[in-house]
């Protein structure tokens, strides 16, 4: 079953499992979230579920959100994503139903999107790996330059200008980061606090997506089946 | 409760509290659980306690001894299961935090002196030698 929540990146520490391996872990307080809205193919041509996240004061929110929201009984919220699942599944919801982490306890693995660090304009070293020049043997002052960006207007290696999506210096970061298929360590439904191997995009306290892992590869899918079952 | 406080209190029931008295300076016994296979044995290794470094379940240590006339050093974390147990073996004098300068010292030399200046916070301590 589909399944997309939402919740907050605390931070990152350390869980020594029971053979002793030292793990790193973020830790992430997920929802409760409420089911705002469920969309039918009948009235808005798909099949979706909207959740709502994060209580936010109805003086800071605005009269449609606090309508849309009370439609399914609660205050305004403060964020709202939906995710998509199939018509047979759309039962299982229904307006107002609180989905809390336990939703994820029985997940082997989830995929978890934010929005990266922002990190201001960089050169091409830092944001695409490139190697830059050599250090000495007359190089000068073009250390970390990206070296020649050609001519390849017509995506054949001819022309004026440079070919469309060459990569060079930009803004890097702040933009939306997926990690696919992390580990779920351990799962605290009394405080709404998910566990999860490995790093997650963005800084501590930033809004995270968690969801039911899509394209696990063969041993994991495996792994997360018989976690299901 | 702060972020930070909620993250450390996850951590607090992997936290070992028979953890005896020692600071940097002791020579101690550190038992490791060893697994091979499906068997289990402990192995100790005994060395000079130079570093600590570390806030909770980050805690490590760093033992120094000497093997066949060349330095070893190993970093242990303190909470992780995988250590059985730490015993004092004996207690000296340290008037730094971390003495890296042990790496440099030859024969005699390297041992430190026992007399604590201020040995009263482990007065009724036992160490193994005791």
């Amino acid at each position: 079953m589909a399944l997309k929540l939402l919740g907050t990146k605390l931070g990152m520490t350390r869980v020594f499992t029971d053979e002793g391996v030292s793990t790193p872990v973020t830790v992430i307080e997920v929802g409760p979230c409420v089911v705002t809205q469920i969309k039918t193919v009948a009235k808005d041509g798909y099949s979706a579920v909207q959740i709502g996240f994060d209580d936010v004061k109805p003086r800071r929110s605005t009269m449609p959100m606090i309508g849309h929201d009370g439609k399914a009984g609660t205050g305004p919220k403060r964020h709202h994503v939906e995710f998509r699942v199939d018509e047979k599944e759309a039962g299982e919801f229904e307006l107002g139903q609180s989905l809390t982490v336990e939703s994820f306890a029985k997940h082997a693995f989830v995929d978890v999107s934010g929005t990266s660090k922002g990190k201001g304009f960089q050169g091409t070293m830092k944001r695409h790996n490139f190697k830059g020049q050599p250090a000495s043997h007359g190089v000068e002052r073009k250390h970390r330059s990206p070296g020649s960006i050609g001519g390849h207007a017509t995506n054949r290696g001819t022309g004026p200008k440079p070919k469309k999506g060459k990569r060079m210096a930009g803004h890097m970061g702040d933009e939306r980061v997926t990690v696919r298929s992390l580990g779920v360590l351990r799962v605290d439904a009394e405080r709404n606090l998910l566990l999860v191997k490995g790093s997650v995009p963005g800084a501590n306290k930033s809004l995270v997506e968690i969801r039911t892992p899509t394209r696990l590869y063969k041993s994991k899918g495996d792994r997360q089946k018989e976690a299901m079952a | 409760m702060s972020t930070q406080l909620l993250i450390e209190s996850l951590n607090t029931e992997a936290l070992k509290n028979d953890i005896p008295k020692m600071d940097v300076g002791d020579t101690i016994n550190v038992h490791c659980r060893i697994v091979e296979g499906d068997k289990e044995r402990i192995q100790v290794f005994q060395g000079v306690l130079i570093s600590w470094k570390g806030r909770g379940i980050n805690e490590m240590i760093r033992v120094r001894r000497i093997v066949n006339d060349e330095g070893v050093e190993r970093v242990f974390p303190l909470h992780s299961p995988r250590i059985a147990k730490f015993e004092v073996v004996r207690r000296a004098d340290a008037r730094r935090a971390k003495l890296y300068f042990l790496r440099d010292r030859v024969g005699r030399s390297r041992r430190l002196r026992d007399r604590r200046r201020a040995m009263e916070h482990v007065k009724g301590e036992m160490t193994v030698q005791q």
